[in-house]
């Protein structure tokens, strides 16, 4: 069995260095091509007709005068007649046409006839929810009830909600696609986080082979848990293609389209009492939440409640999911994890205040009852001082003036362990190395760590590793979710180019007259350990391999990664506010973030997905949310205007710190894109409520809302 | 409406409805001030202004990087839109299509546009700057390194605008303080959150600039 493990820490000359992206240029200088920028020759554009109405039965669909349109190709309906729309912006039908401009000249003239529905698209309040609601069933541990009367308990019941949000990927939903009908094959470019599953699933709709199927994708615009399925609109475009006779087709949702059924996260709302004994242990749990992910969404994972701090020992959960007329939920980086944080960190803080307890003082007493006491002790305690915690903590509401100062903390977890992962390593006689693995760069720099294993794993620099990724012709990698792509084609690309090294010890040994085994790559040679003046250079050895190739490939088990990679990680943000109690405005001055973490291979776009997550979730906590009209039953701020994200200038100052330590690096590689997303959103409202006195229950943190909790006018959630 | 209409005329009604933005472009003069006087009036009435086009395609010339281009449009075409999906030059992004997160901005006359907004009618005579030009003759600005070693992209998605705003903005002030790059990104939205590494490369880049323009000046001067 070949050793697969890493280089001990000191010994690494690429691994864990702050190598810069290898395609940050290309990027940069708008030189990478991305799905939708491809245009094969012959390309034709289709353009949808969606629902306007969140329920409604059609009647008819009447394509003729589209079909009579200027420059029409061809026009495919979804919904025939009898369909039942569930939200608005439900696929009707697709139309090609020679330009865009004239498909969507072609799409207007569509006449869809709608027997419209009752329909339900808010779920704030579960009163009005009635039979939509699905409840769960209650969880029982221990006896939460006594445990809130016990004599010196101190308990506390609040509200807590955070809207529906949406991924708002900046490249759309979407795909180019080709059908040549002739020989039933499809070229497919689309906009994927699976660059090697996606095409399946085209087939599956399409009811073709998946051999049938080439799956190509450079670059992704973005993705976050949305890009998975190849969708109605890939199925529809790739049908359009081929009544218009194998044309490539090019359909990307416009942004409407794009936020409103593109994917979004769920909701959560909910009432939740918490108690504590006289010296701040959590003693009791009570929480009724509800949400929705849509009309067949996935739902929330109430389970996980109360979150990270497990082992309270007297809980009851309830739970309902809301199914409402509106666009399905998908992953969204981090699922579950950031919504059950704010309802869980904030009620502790909230139960803080009124024990007139600092909040890190409570977190701290309460950390054995997480499953990683030592690691949160410690990132509370790293934290706190980074942000300066002793000096600038003031209790709730005390902060003076009318531009009030808070801090306010949470703790997150993920698991991130690496995904099955497959990898070809060649090692050409000419020297050339090729690494070949069906994944996908999400922008993550899922290129560069791969190159950087490769080249640790050879002794060669990474310019002399072709990598070749984003294509379904090569050996077949897990879809880029869940942050297990780090971990799975690092363990992948370690296994075949150390497999493919072994062969060509092998090949050198004679010459060098040891055993293979006492052979080690260096510095582009191949040499007898230890030994530099016994040695080939990387070519010479490499010519050893007469006119054959060696081609070996490497496979990341989930179920046995062989040290390579693991899960389960811990981290603590805590957030610096300033908030003007005359405008509502808040303002981030300040995070920071102690981010428990694996083996590095790449401090630096390690330091981007930190940043990212971050970023991300100051844009839930203080800006974005879905509205949905009662009224029409439609989302009505499906754009970049009124769906806010936050600018270069509302972010404040991000101080991310790693726990790069050699315990830690013995756990292999973890991913990183999720947990960072986690404890943002909490503490940023832990900080709000600690700076203005009182605690604004339902996110987004605008103006609307912080003023509204000052006096005291929040709407009650049921 | 009745089905037995024209497409054309059909068309005529969408677009005349009030509510299509794209339709109402479609039918707006190419001549400066169309998109203003048509929010005011209504289209379907007015007289038809002197020099209208469309609503077929016409060629017109652009100037982009330094290039005469000629380009068919129709009159209702962006300038992101001729570049992208007539003209293959696909750096410039298409995302909110409505002038808000700038991914698709270019440098026209020196000052930054939203292409997205600009009609391609309406860009003739005038210098237009795509991304492309960044690093054309195989020399790159300044700003493009910068972005890549402050690891100041994730999906990419934004980063042309990024950078291009950011050029825009170092064309008009060389020497910006931290709180003028934020306020000058303002106009750019990124999803990956990539702000602290692109905060910090508009400062180098415009630290490079400015000793690229200092070892210009001595090598004059000499």
């Amino acid at each position: 069995m070949p050793n697969y493990s890493y280089p001990p820490m000191e010994n690494r000359r690429v691994i864990g260095k702050r190598i810069t992206r290898l395609d940050g240029v290309e990027k940069s200088s708008g030189k990478a091509k991305y799905n939708s920028d491809v245009r094969p020759a012959g390309t034709i554009h289709a353009v949808g007709v969606f629902s306007p109405h969140a329920h409604a039965r059609v009647k008819s669909v009447d394509t003729s005068a589209a079909e009579r349109a200027p420059g029409f190709a061809a026009v495919s309906v979804v919904a025939k007649p009898g369909t039942e729309v569930n939200w608005a912006g439900q696929e009707i039908a697709f139309v090609a046409a020679d330009t865009e401009e004239r498909a969507r000249d072609a799409a207007s003239l569509i006449k869809v006839e709608y027997e419209v529905l009752p329909h339900l698209v808010r779920e704030e309040n579960l009163a009005k929810a009635g039979v939509r609601g699905k409840p769960a069933g209650e969880q029982v541990t221990g006896d939460p009830d006594a445990a809130f009367a016990a004599a010196g308990t101190v308990s506390h019941e609040a509200e807590y909600g955070i809207p529906v949000i949406t991924h708002c990927c900046l490249e759309p939903h979407g795909q180019v696609v080709a059908w040549d009908g002739a020989a039933n094959q499809i070229k497919y470019w689309p906009s994927t986080q699976t660059v090697s599953a996606v095409g399946g699933d085209l087939a599956k709709q399409l009811e073709l082979p998946a051999t049938n199927i080439h799956v190509h994708q450079d670059h992704i615009g973005g993705g976050f848990g949305s890009k998975f399925q190849s969708d109605v609109w890939g199925a529809e475009a790739a049908r359009l293609s081929k009544k218009a006779g194998g044309k490539p087709v090019k359909l990307y949702l416009d942004r409407r389209e794009e936020l409103t059924i593109a994917g979004v996260r769920p909701s959560v709302f909910g009432k939740v009492k918490l108690s504590a004994n006289a010296s701040g242990e959590l003693t009791g749990w009570d929480s009724t939440t509800w949400m929705t992910g849509g009309f067949a969404g996935g739902g929330l994972n109430a389970d996980l409640l109360p979150y990270v701090f497990r082992n309270v020992a007297n809980r009851r959960i309830n739970h309902t999911a809301v199914s409402t007329n509106c666009g399905t939920s998908r992953a969204w980086r981090a699922p579950n994890h950031p919504q059950v944080c704010y309802i869980t960190c904030a009620a502790m803080e909230d139960l803080a205040a009124k024990m007139k307890m600092d909040p890190v003082e409570f977190f701290l007493k309460n950390v054995d009852k997480t499953a990683r006491a030592g690691t949160y002790r410690g990132q509370i305690m790293k934290a706190a001082e980074m942000i300066g915690w002793k000096k600038n903590w003031k209790p709730r509401g005390s902060s003076p003036g009318t531009v009030k100062r808070g801090l306010g903390l949470a703790v997150g977890t993920w698991g991130g362990a690496g995904h099955a992962s497959q990898c070809r390593a060649t090692i050409n006689p000419d020297g050339s190395a090729v690494v070949e693995i069906g994944s996908q760069d999400l922008g993550t720099g899922t290129r560069t760590i791969i190159v950087q294993v490769a080249a640790e794993t050879y002794g060669l620099p990474m310019n002399a590793i072709t990598l070749k990724l984003g294509d379904n012709m090569y050996p077949a990698s897990g879809a880029s979710g869940g942050s297990t792509t780090v971990g799975g084609v690092s363990a992948s690309t370690r296994k075949a180019t150390v497999n493919a090294l072994d062969k060509l010890f092998a090949a050198v040994a004679p010459s060098l007259g040891v055993p293979a085994e006492q052979l080690e790559a260096v510095d582009s040679k191949i040499q007898v350990k230890g030994n530099p003046a016994k040695s080939m250079a990387w070519k010479a050895a490499c010519g050893k391999l007469g006119v054959s190739a060696i081609v070996e490939t490497g496979a990341n088990d989930p179920r046995n990664p062989m040290g390579l990679t693991t899960g389960g990680v811990g981290g603590c943000q805590m957030a610096d506010v300033s908030v003007d109690v005359e405008t509502g405005v808040v303002k981030l001055n300040k995070i920071v973030a102690v981010q428990d973490i694996g083996l590095v291979i790449n401090p630096k776009t390690a330091d981007s997905q930190v940043y990212g997550g971050i970023i991300m979730g100051i844009c839930a906590a203080l800006y974005e949310e879905r509205v949905m009209d009662e009224m029409t039953g439609r989302f009505v701020n499906a754009d970049m205007e009124f769906y806010k994200l936050a600018g270069a200038g509302d972010i404040g100052e991000i101080d991310v710190q790693f726990e790069i330590t050699p315990d830690n690096d013995k756990r292999g590689v973890i991913g990183l894109g999720e947990p960072a997303t986690v404890p943002t959103i909490a503490a940023i409202a832990n900080a709000v409520a600690n700076a203005i006195g009182v605690r604004p229950p339902v996110l987004p943190l605008t103006a609307k809302n912080v003023l509204n909790a000052l006096h005291n006018t929040t709407r009650r959630l049921a | 409406m009745s089905s037995k209409k024209k497409p054309e005329q059909e068309l005529q009604a969408v677009r005349t409805s009030g509510f299509s933005r794209r339709g109402f472009l479609g039918t707006a003069s190419a001549t400066a001030g169309a998109v203003g006087g048509g929010l005011l009036e209504q289209p379907a009435q007015a007289a038809p202004p002197a020099g209208i086009m469309g609503p077929g395609e016409i060629e017109i010339t652009l100037t982009i990087n330094g290039k005469a281009t000629p380009v068919k449009v129709e009159p209702r075409t962006t300038l992101l839109d001729a570049c992208r999906e007539r003209l293959e030059i696909t750096g410039a992004k298409r995302v909110c299509d409505r002038g808000t997160c700038g991914a698709c901005t270019m440098l026209v006359n020196g000052k930054t546009v939203y292409a997205c907004t600009a009609l391609a009618v309406d860009m003739t005579g005038k210098k237009i700057e795509t991304i492309e030009s960044l690093t054309a003759g195989g020399k790159a600005h300044p700003i493009v390194p910068a972005f890549a070693n402050h690891d100041a992209q994730q999906c990419g998605y934004c980063t042309p605008g990024m950078v291009m705003a950011s050029k825009g903005l170092l064309d008009q002030t060389p020497n910006p303080t931290y709180e003028q790059v934020k306020a000058g990104l303002g106009g750019n939205l990124c999803r990956c959150g990539t702000y602290v590494g692109i905060r910090k490369a508009v400062l180098d880049a415009a630290k490079e600039l400015r000793a690229n323009g200092a070892r210009k000046n001595g090598g004059s001067n000499a």
